[in-house]
């Protein structure tokens, strides 16, 4: 990746606070970075500045200078050069920082307009609160609690609209809640490149509408319920579901594909209501995937896993593995071990450790779809760089296990173990699986699991602590989210059970295994698992640069010049 | 009318009046507990047991009704919970000692009554004739004697119950009743001291103490209670002591020993206690009425011959001076006074908070004793003064 | 804070003895003997519940029949001991309310749990719970003893309502400012 520039840095005053703050950098921000908080509504950080809420407005002013002679005129009060205070208010966030720009954000005149703002925006919109799904995160409410006058002096009839417009498969609008920001057309003129979003009429007759025969159905839609400042963009998914103020978040990944953005799950008491981006400027800003937000609810499918099998028989745990034992015992030598690229860093690593202790042949599954150029990239396993880094396999995984395949039909192989990959869907016949006897580790039931002698059913994303690899090789952590179903057990006290069953000995902890890591993987450098930034941490990708990996172009990724843009 | 009575054998007849006692006592014993609840509920605001009735008792007009508010149907609820519920027997009891426990508990109760006059009658020539079970010249002594083997049950329901809280209470009980017995002793002295003029042959019967009281003239008349209040008193105060009524409830206890010397028991075991305690207060009460309050006299100085000559006078009706009419009233006289006393045992009960265990042992030894000693010196030399004279 | 050492007022003998207290005593449990009975026979005596008694916490609908929740959660998250639990629900747009939107789906209350503070009461932002006069709650299992939204409703029954916002919304919507 090329360094950006080093931007030149400009001091500006806010409210009496002196920083050095980049040129261009626009007042909202600027003033964040000194902790000043300026209202606003329709700007957002990762989108076009529009300037049409009027919340941020703002003093400003600008070092006094002699027109003739360009000298500075000094104030003989404080022996400081005057600063020239333009009389009426600017708004912030279309205002960029320049050198010994001052800004006042805390001034009676300042609150007046943020009051008078507030009261405007308020005249038109309902009083729905109770009902609201955006209540508890609403920024209405919020600058309400600042800038509100807690009662109304308008008599007339509130504006009457459209409650209930379904924009698209997943987004609902209530039109009296707008207040007419425009980041959702912004961003799916800018983001989603999906313009589909606009007002009509006039005045307080304005109205958010999709264009005449179109809806709002791309895959970024419900990021505009994200941004949406109050409740009039809902979530079809999330509608009535469940309070924001009971719900828990916690860091996570989406796990669809190789770009690895960061989310945060918001759960309730072991159940999971939804998932929202977390910003990461380096991966995928603030936004997220549609289809990375229904993931969730794998956790609670009807084909879960809760039974650990043998022989098709419910068994306990240290059975199966005991079982698994023999397996290996009876077929030593003779061991395949498919390891999956949806598999955390940690499981990958243990994976390692097995096939090392049964000297098996290690084999990846490749899932490749169409990369959407945004947040989801061609590779849909999450994860396959940290079985390069690992060192659980040496080259890129192929989608068809034609290698294990061979074996099989030689008779090389007696048994395979599956963590999580459907054997039959990765192109191994019935014949090939009738002749080995098949170890799955899995999260839901698939044709492998049906046939598989020994099942052990394991935890998804959101029920256990890991980290993934994404394309960038960024080592980024998710952390459980809920507690696991009753009947599977994390993978990692599966896989080091499975371990032991050979005779080693591997951690099942995430402390000590992070130990075992910094040690036995040189790429991870340090790092450990507690300290591992919420961003993520760039990994050296030097060793892996001849691969030619398949993702294309997304957010803040552009391919290797060599890799090969191959989209199957 | 009698002597069919007295010519049976003497074995028949002790079981006869084993059996009177045993009838007569418990339910004066389940009388009295009901009349606690009572007591305390109206002292207390409150109506108390008013709620049992026996199904077809309900129809009488108005007499179920009032039974029903005075509670009575209660104390047959509890006497039959008592008799039918599940005896528990707790696993870590020493089980013989246990068991046998309340049945000592009983024996002195009851043997105590039988000591006890409880009325008199007149015979033809004027004399009065104690109305009592076993007319024996120890009289009080043997009251005495056998109430203070009540305390052995305590111990052994304490010792054989094997718990500390028990434990605790029957170690509490055996001391309490040793300090106070010696003030109580020491307390009746001087009236047998009074009553027994030198060179007469000497008695402890409660009969004579009863018969003194009924003399002529104004010392003859006088109840004991006016004539030695501080040995009324002392003997009070050590009667509540020795039958562990409150405030020196120190073997239940149950602020701090959850019940005392009782707590494994239950059922009827516990009941037997419960009648034991009513009937040690009975006997008490008793013998408090006749050493002090004059016994079946109505009045001081209206004996009971001269009240029965007077209802005699009213309307000269023959069966008033017939013996069984005099020994009914004198039973109902002497009753009446055992009842008021017993109320008075209530009426404290509800009003005094109970003592601290060492504030029981100052007030037996440094308090009551010297009093009761200092009392017993006065009166010896003040009597010898006065028959000296 | 200061400690104030109180002076101990020595006895005199008569109060050493403790007979006159003790005797003072027993004339105030005598004069209580004779005074009428203060308590009331429950079952059959009711006692007269004050206003602004808080009971049984209640669901109330408004004089049309309109259940006046809209499971906005608010009762849910002030709840001290957290007894009520609500699980929201959507009104369906042809439903003669459809205004209102949300409805709630379940509405439960462990009056195991409840210590009837009235928070709820308080924070209901549609005064749709009351606590009201029931005071006696009792069940012989702890299922039992769990309101659901048709026994809060029975319980509740129908309270006057003064400000019908909702019908307003409607009417508002049916000749408003409409366009």
């Amino acid at each position: 990746m090329i360094a950006p520039a080093k931007p030149e840095l400009v001091t500006v005053n806010i409210d009496g606070k002196e920083i050095a703050v980049p040129k261009g950098m626009n007042v909202i921000e600027a003033a964040r970075q000194v902790g000043v908080d300026v209202p606003h509504y329709c700007y957002h950080p990762k989108l076009t500045i529009v300037g049409n809420c009027r919340m941020c407005l703002i003093e400003m002013g600008l070092p006094a200078v002699d027109p003739a002679t360009k000298a500075p005129v000094m104030d003989p009060a404080t022996g400081k050069q005057k600063i020239n205070w333009i009389p009426r208010p600017q708004i912030g966030c279309a205002t960029n920082a320049s050198a010994g720009l001052h800004i006042r954000t805390q001034t009676p005149q300042v609150k007046d307009c943020r009051e008078g703002v507030m009261e405007f925006l308020l005249i038109n919109h309902p009083l729905d609160c109770p009902i609201c799904d955006q209540a508890g995160e609403c920024k209405l409410q919020e600058q309400s609690t600042g800038y509100g006058r807690g009662y109304s002096r308008f008599i007339e009839q509130k504006n009457v609209k459209p409650k209930r417009t379904l924009l698209g498969p997943r987004v609902m609008l209530d039109d009296e809640r707008c207040i007419l920001c425009s980041r959702c057309i912004r961003f799916s003129k800018e983001i989603a490149k999906d313009d589909v979003l606009g007002f009509i009429d006039r005045g307080s007759y304005s109205t958010l509408t999709c264009y005449p025969g179109k809806k709002l159905e791309n895959n970024y839609s419900l990021n505009t319920v994200d941004i949406c400042p109050v409740g009039a963009l809902t979530s079809t998914d999330f509608r009535f579901k469940m309070r924001v103020w009971f719900l828990k978040q916690t860091n996570s990944i989406d796990p669809e594909s190789s770009v690895g953005a960061n989310t945060v799950a918001w759960s309730r008491e072991g159940v999971i209501y939804r998932l929202t981006p977390r910003r990461n400027d380096e991966v995928n800003d603030t936004w997220m995937a549609d289809s990375g937000r229904v993931l969730y609810k794998a956790v609670t499918a009807a084909d879960r896993l809760t039974a650990v099998k043998v022989n098709g028989a419910d068994s306990a745990l240290d059975i199966a593995v005991h079982a698994a034992g023999e397996l290996f015992k009876s077929a030593a030598g003779a061991v395949a071990i498919v390891g999956s690229g949806r598999s955390t860093v940690e499981e990958q690593f243990l994976t390692k450790k097995l096939a090392t202790a049964l000297s098996a042949s290690t084999h990846l599954v490749s899932r490749v779809g169409q990369g959407d150029k945004i947040l989801v990239s061609a590779d849909r396993n999450p994860n396959v760089r940290g079985a390069l880094v690992t060192g659980l396999i040496p080259a890129l995984p192929t989608a068809q296990l034609a290698a294990l395949g061979t074996a099989i039909d030689a008779g090389q192989v007696k048994t395979v173990v599956s963590v999580g990959e459907d054997l039959f869907a990765a192109g191994l016949n019935a014949t090939q699986l009738a002749k080995v006897a098949v170890i799955y580790l899995g999260t839901h039931a698939n044709a492998t699991s049906g046939t598989a002698k020994v099942v052990l059913p394991t935890l998804t994303v959101f029920e256990k602590s890991g980290t993934f690899v994404n394309q960038q090789f960024r080592l980024q952590k998710f952390l459980k989210v809920v507690p696991g179903v009753s009947g599977a057990t994390d993978d990692l006290v599966v896989l080091s059970k499975l371990v032991a069953a050979t005779g080693g000995a591997a951690p099942s902890d995430l402390n000590p295994l992070w130990k075992a890591l910094s040690a036995e993987v040189p790429a991870l450098g340090t790092v450990t698992f507690a300290n591992l930034p919420e961003t993520g941490l760039l990994l050296d990708a030097t060793p892996w640069a001849a691969l030619s990996f398949v993702e294309g172009e997304t957010l803040h990724f552009k391919p290797a010049a060599q890799a090969a843009v191959v989209t199957a | 009318m009698f002597d069919f009575f007295f010519n049976l054998n003497p074995v028949i007849q002790g079981l006869i009046k084993g059996l009177a006692v045993i009838l007569v006592i418990f339910p004066l014993a389940g009388a009295c507990s009901l009349a606690e609840r009572k007591v305390s509920a109206w002292m207390q605001g409150r109506p108390g047991p008013n709620r049992a009735i026996v199904p077809w008792f309900a129809y009488v007009p108005f007499l179920g009704r009032f039974l029903q508010r005075l509670g009575v149907f209660h104390l047959m609820a509890d006497g039959a919970k008592f008799l039918f519920k599940e005896e528990p027997v707790p696993g870590h009891v020493n089980k013989l000692y246990f068991v046998l426990a309340p049945a000592l508990a009983m024996m002195p109760a009851f043997t105590t009554v039988t000591v006890v006059p409880f009325g008199a009658y007149f015979d033809g020539a004027g004399h009065a004739i104690p109305l009592v079970l076993a007319n024996v010249d120890v009289g009080l002594l043997a009251v005495f004697a056998v109430s203070s083997l009540g305390v052995y049950s305590l111990i052994l329901a304490g010792w054989a119950s094997n718990s500390k809280y028990p434990f605790l209470g029957s170690v509490r009980a055996s001391a309490q009743l040793i300090s106070y017995e010696l003030s109580m002793t020491l307390s009746v002295v001087p009236v047998f001291l009074w009553i027994n003029a030198p060179g007469t042959p000497g008695t402890m019967s409660l009969a004579k103490v009863v018969e003194f009281q009924s003399l002529p003239g104004f010392w003859g008349g006088t109840w004991f209670i006016f004539l030695m209040p501080l040995s009324a008193a002392i003997f009070l105060i050590s009667l509540f002591a020795e039958t562990n009524r409150q405030p020196f409830d120190m073997p239940e206890s149950e602020s701090d020993l959850v019940g005392g010397f009782h707590t494994e028991y239950g059922a009827f075991k516990w009941s037997l206690f419960f009648v034991a305690e009513y009937s040690h207060m009975l006997v008490g009460s008793g013998v408090f009425t006749l050493l002090f309050l004059g016994g079946w006299n109505p009045l001081p100085w209206l004996p009971l011959a001269d009240f029965v000559a007077w209802l005699h006078s009213l309307g000269g009706a023959a069966f008033v001076v017939h013996p069984l009419f005099v020994g009914v009233l004198s039973i109902a006289l002497f009753l009446g006074k055992v009842l008021v006393v017993i109320f008075f045992f209530m009426w404290v009960r509800w009003t005094v908070p109970r003592f601290r265990y060492d504030q029981v042992m100052k007030l037996g030894w440094q308090k009551l004793l010297p009093l009761a000693i200092a009392n017993l010196i006065f009166y010896a030399l003040a009597i010898a003064w006065v028959q000296t004279r | 804070m200061a400690i104030i050492p109180l002076e101990r007022k020595p006895l005199s003998l008569a109060e050493r003895t403790y007979l006159p207290a003790i005797l003072s005593g027993l004339k105030t449990t005598f004069a209580r003997l004779l005074r009428p009975i203060e308590t009331m026979e429950y079952p059959e005596q009711r006692p007269a519940i004050p206003p602004g008694y808080r009971g049984v916490p209640t669901l109330v609908k408004d004089p049309n029949g309109r259940e006046k929740c809209v499971s906005c959660q608010l009762c849910e998250f002030v709840c001290p001991p957290k007894a009520i639990r609500i699980t929201p629900g959507e009104i369906p747009a042809d439903a003669p309310t459809a205004q209102v939107e949300k409805a709630p789906q379940a509405f439960e209350i462990d009056m195991l749990r409840c210590i009837y503070c009235g928070l709820c009461q308080e924070v209901c932002p549609e005064e749709a719970i009351f606590l009201q006069n029931q005071y006696s709650m009792s069940g012989y299992t702890r299922a039992e003893m769990v309101n659901h939204k048709d026994r809060l409703y029975e319980l509740g029954g129908t309270l006057p309502d003064p400000h019908l916002k909702w019908d307003k919304k409607k009417a508002a919507a049916e000749h408003g400012n409409t366009h």
